[in-house]
């Protein structure tokens, strides 16, 4: 496609220059440089893989989502059909896929308020620390963060075993005021959605935290520290300065960090996968895991799973339309 | 005389109290900060510590958090790979090859866009910035789907290439986004003194451009590796029956699936799979607080 453009073959393989069909003769460079395509060139190379390995399969979920496309289908053994928006009907018809969506939404409600407010009080705690302190913890952070999902689910099943897991000896031991007692004893935290989930949101929260608190303390770099002292000096509590200095002056950040922790945190997989035990209880789903349990698991209906897969899209492209505008203002593009 | 020597005691009784205050404050302080990070650390501890505890060990009423008899015989159960039929190599191999591949053939990739984007005005600039920010947040176990089916047809399931294909195009964006700062950040003087010296493109770009952009793609080749390292939606969709081609991650959630109970084993396996990240991760925090929010970093 390029070499047409160009309307001299050759050109590209040899850079040291070719006569051109018409005019003077132009080297490659020189072609180059009047045309300007530098750019456009040194863009081709990523620019075609993420058309063909992103772009181009989302497109085809997109169509997908319209077709009656199956196992014969795959194989070749039948036509696949256009078959209008009857995956849709289907789809939004199966009380499963709204106790999914109903999962998705609720737990990213509890998640990312939680991931947020953890995150921005360990910013605040490294902000006021000592030099080694702030190192240490930091480095800490950067461990959980660093800690594959893959290996972070499988600890945390293992800490939440019903025999002989830590969390449950914990929560034997803990006062009764706080709900500790001997009713934990064995209790599986994977047999029933609100457990299960309540473990992946501590999971995602663990996982999650760091990100948040080391953006939180780069922010607060960024504020000239004479704010919050004469803040202090006027007599404002840490409360009242976090609320009237702090936050206003790094909205900004904030509304970033949200809006990814969103987008994260709904279309989480691989920690529930795990933690739900594949793709065993159906009604421990999320959207993401039902959709992708539409598709492969026996028999595997493609059509109607891509209709699942492009709601998932659609949700998580309106919050991301959001990102990349507060992304712009915040002066990404330039 | 009575009134200035009140007058110099109370500021120093002041400054005493505030002096222990003070000092009570930043204890407080740095407790809370152990708690975090003792917190933090548990879980992570907890692998490690399990997987050097015998079999004998691994439940207990009462968890202890050290092994009393500390045994290697978790890691060689998974390294002589008795309890899958593999070794533990094999995927380590596997792993790294797809991972360093993708990484190395991401970065070469991303060089060259940044530059583009560093470099130049253009028409399509700011589309294809905007472009990349979307295309980071696309759920990758929509796009899977519609990827099974064509690798399908292009036999490329049950194959190395494939993942490795897919993870150089998603490690793309956030390599890209960040290289491209590194680019903006060589001064443009260098490049022009050397094309006035008669330099081309191409020998400023090795001379001058590719060694002062060398330690940010070190660092930003660090989130390819992590994602690439990490994958698990891709992997496990595209190797489904085919273990010994299992990367890593992979690997370890079939040995927990295989061994529910066998906890030292899987902890063994887990902790030789999260350990090198975490030691890459600590080589090069350093690098990784700038500029994170903008462009994100997928964690």
């Amino acid at each position: 496609m390029v070499r047409t453009d160009y309307g001299q073959p050759g050109s590209v393989s040899s850079p040291a220059g070719l006569p051109s069909g018409h005019g003077p003769p132009l080297t490659f460079r020189q072609w180059i440089r009047r045309h300007r395509v530098a750019p456009y060139l040194l863009l081709l190379p990523s620019l075609a893989l993420i058309a063909a390995l992103v772009l181009w399969p989302t497109a085809q979920i997109g169509m997908l989502s319209f077709q009656n496309y199956g196992l014969p289908q795959l194989a070749g053994a039948a036509p696949s059909t256009w078959i209008g928006f009857s995956n849709y009907s289907q789809i939004l018809h199966d009380p499963e896929f709204w106790l999914s969506f109903r999962l998705s939404v609720i737990s990213a409600a509890i998640m990312v308020p939680l991931t947020l407010m953890v995150g921005t009080l360990v910013g605040l705690l490294l902000a006021r620390l000592g030099r080694k302190m702030a190192t240490f913890v930091s480095s800490v952070a950067v461990l959980a963060w660093a800690t594959p999902a893959v290996s972070a689910s499988v600890i945390f099943v293992w800490l939440a075993t019903p025999d002989g897991g830590v969390l449950d000896w914990l929560l034997t031991k803990l006062p009764h005021w706080l709900g500790g007692g001997a009713h934990w004893a064995g209790f599986s935290w994977t047999n029933a959605a609100l457990p299960a989930y309540a473990l992946v949101t501590l999971l995602v929260v663990w996982t999650g935290f760091p990100f948040i608190a080391v953006s939180v303390l780069a922010g607060l770099r960024t504020i000239p520290s004479e704010l919050h002292e004469s803040a202090r000096v006027d007599g404002a509590g840490s409360w009242r300065i976090f609320w009237q200095v702090t936050y206003p002056l790094m909205r900004p950040i904030f509304q970033l960090l949200f809006l990814l922790s969103v987008i994260w945190d709904f279309a989480v997989f691989t920690q529930v996968y795990i933690i739900i035990g594949e793709l065993g209880q159906r009604d421990e789903y999320n959207l993401g895991i039902y959709e992708y349990a539409t598709a492969f698991q026996l028999p595997p209906a493609y059509g109607l799973a891509s209709a699942a897969a492009f709601i998932l899209t659609i949700i998580l492209l309106i919050i991301t339309v959001g990102y990349v505008r507060a992304s712009v203002k915040e002066g990404a593009l330039t | 005389m009575t009134i200035l020597a009140t007058r110099t005691a109370r500021p120093a009784a002041a400054s005493r109290r505030r002096f222990w205050t003070r000092r009570t404050r930043r204890a407080g302080l740095n407790l809370l900060g152990l708690l975090v990070a003792l917190v933090t650390l548990f879980p992570i501890f907890w692998m490690v510590s399990t997987a050097f505890k015998p079999d004998t060990e691994w439940y207990s009423l009462t968890p202890h958090p050290l092994p009393a008899h500390p045994t290697l015989s978790n890691f060689s159960t998974v390294i002589d790979g008795s309890v899958i039929g593999l070794p533990y190599w094999n995927f380590l191999k596997n792993s790294l090859f797809v991972t360093v591949v993708a990484v190395v053939a991401s970065s070469l990739i991303a060089l060259l866009a940044a530059i583009a984007v560093a470099r130049f005005r253009f028409r399509f600039r700011t589309t294809y910035l905007i472009m990349l920010l979307i295309v980071q947040m696309l759920p990758q176990q929509a796009l899977v789907i519609a990827l099974f089916i064509d690798f399908r047809s292009l036999n490329l399931l049950d194959s190395l290439v494939g993942l490795i294909l897919v993870y150089t195009a998603f490690a793309l964006p956030v390599t890209i986004w960040m290289l491209r700062n590194f680019v903006a950040a060589v001064p443009r003087e260098l490049e022009e003194a050397a094309a006035l010296d008669g330099a081309g493109p191409v020998r400023i770009f090795r001379k001058i451009l590719l060694p002062l952009v060398a330690p940010g793609l070190v660092a930003t080749s660090v989130f390819a590796f992590i994602f690439a390292y990490n994958e698990f939606i891709f992997a496990l969709t595209f190797l489904g029956t085919d273990s010994a081609k299992f990367t890593l991650p992979i690997y370890v959630q079939y040995f927990y699936g295989r061994n529910g109970a066998q906890w030292g084993p899987i902890m063994a396996a887990s902790t030789l799979f999260t350990v090198p990240v975490m030691v890459f991760f600590l080589f090069v925090q350093r690098r990784l607080a700038a500029g994170l929010v903008a462009g994100a970093v997928k964690g």
